[in-house]
């Protein structure tokens, strides 16, 4: 089974219906076979905080969500993490492509890289690192966690674990 | 007509119908105004109203009513395509533009001079956009509540701020207390 479809498999196990997406190269697998399933309501956004806004609504309005995103949107989105999912108590898995790690092949991104992990840490957000393939059997469990603890909880998937970037 | 004017004048239309109001002062003076289980109040984060009230829009079936800001809305542009392309036709869009970023000491935004968020919201691919003037507010709400279509209200108004006091309920409770009345 592939990974992209045993991530869907998972979400739709644990009930995440209302998925946002901000696209990367390492994703476009995952997206495009969340987009396939009727289970799932997939709705592209322009920027990851916008994305969170969205999901916040979704869980208020009794769905399950989750946002897929690059790491680059940690940048991004630390303030609607810390005043609006935090502050307000709310679930949100983030399933985050980890670029400018190990098999990365455009320098710039491993300058978000480097500060990814210090910046989830600093947040307080439990974080699990995807390295290898078999780590996807974890990605059930961490669901669970997420809807257990109503937290935000990153999981960084990197080049590795999606086996490779592009042709690298 | 300043914004609390017109949030007093639509109180009671708001009353009974899910609304997320914007971050600062439209929320302090709509928890002064008629504080009501069914409104989800801004703490922070600038600029998500309207996403937030598009995603509890699209998961559930009641009808949703944004309390939004120009200053907000121009910092979240992104949210006009995304409104567009997933029509709810239970939600309502109500930016009240001032042309200014009033809970920052009303600094002037673009919407003072030469932009126009009806048109941007038209150019984004929403269908259903009204300009309105301040006094006529509670009719074209009501319009676009009975009309039971998406729509974009932008509401033109004056300047300026009453005096309330700052929200200090927990936003645990907050959150409780709207997801129960949504749920309700």
């Amino acid at each position: 089974m592939s990974i992209d479809r045993r991530i869907a498999d998972d979400l739709v196990a644990n009930g995440v219906s209302f998925v946002t997406t901000v696209p990367c190269k390492q994703l476009a697998g995952v997206i495009e076979e969340i987009d396939q399933r009727d289970d799932i309501f997939h709705i592209p956004s322009n920027k990851e905080d916008e994305g969170m806004g969205l999901c916040a609504g979704a869980w208020m309005g009794g769905k399950r969500p989750a946002i897929i995103m690059q790491n680059t949107a940690i940048g991004v989105t630390i303030n609607t993490l810390a005043t609006l999912i935090q502050y307000y108590r709310m679930p949100l898995p983030m399933l985050i492509s980890y670029r400018g790690e190990l098999r990365e092949p455009v320098a710039c991104q491993v300058e978000m890289a480097v500060h990814t992990k210090a910046l989830l840490a600093q947040l307080n957000i439990p974080t699990y690192h995807f390295h290898w393939q078999k780590d996807v059997e974890e990605f059930d469990n961490i669901l669970k966690y997420t809807f257990m603890c109503n937290k935000p909880v990153a999981i960084l998937t990197d080049a590795n674990f999606w086996g490779g970037y592009g042709d690298q | 007509m300043i914004r609390s004017e017109i949030l007093k004048e639509i109180a009671p239309i708001l009353r009974d119908q899910l609304v997320v109001c914007n971050i600062g002062i439209p929320s302090q003076e709509l928890h002064a105004i008629d504080d009501q289980p069914t409104n989800f109040y801004m703490l922070g984060t600038m600029g998500l109203a309207s996403s937030i009230g598009l995603g509890l829009a699209l998961a559930q079936p009641k009808p949703v009513i944004v309390i939004d800001g120009d200053g907000s809305v121009l910092t979240n542009l992104g949210t006009l395509p995304t409104i567009a392309n997933n029509e709810a036709n239970n939600y309502i869009l109500m930016i009240i533009d001032n042309g200014s970023y009033g809970s920052t000491g009303d600094q002037p935004t673009y919407t003072g001079r030469k932009t126009s968020l009806a048109g941007m919201a038209r150019a984004a691919g929403c269908e259903n956009v009204v300009e309105v003037q301040d006094v006529d507010t509670g009719k074209a709400l009501q319009a676009a509540i009975d009309g039971g279509k998406m729509t974009v209200m932008v509401v033109k108004c004056d300047s300026g701020n009453a005096k309330m006091p700052v929200i200090t309920m927990d936003p645990v409770v907050i959150r409780d207390r709207f997801m129960q009345a949504v749920a309700s």
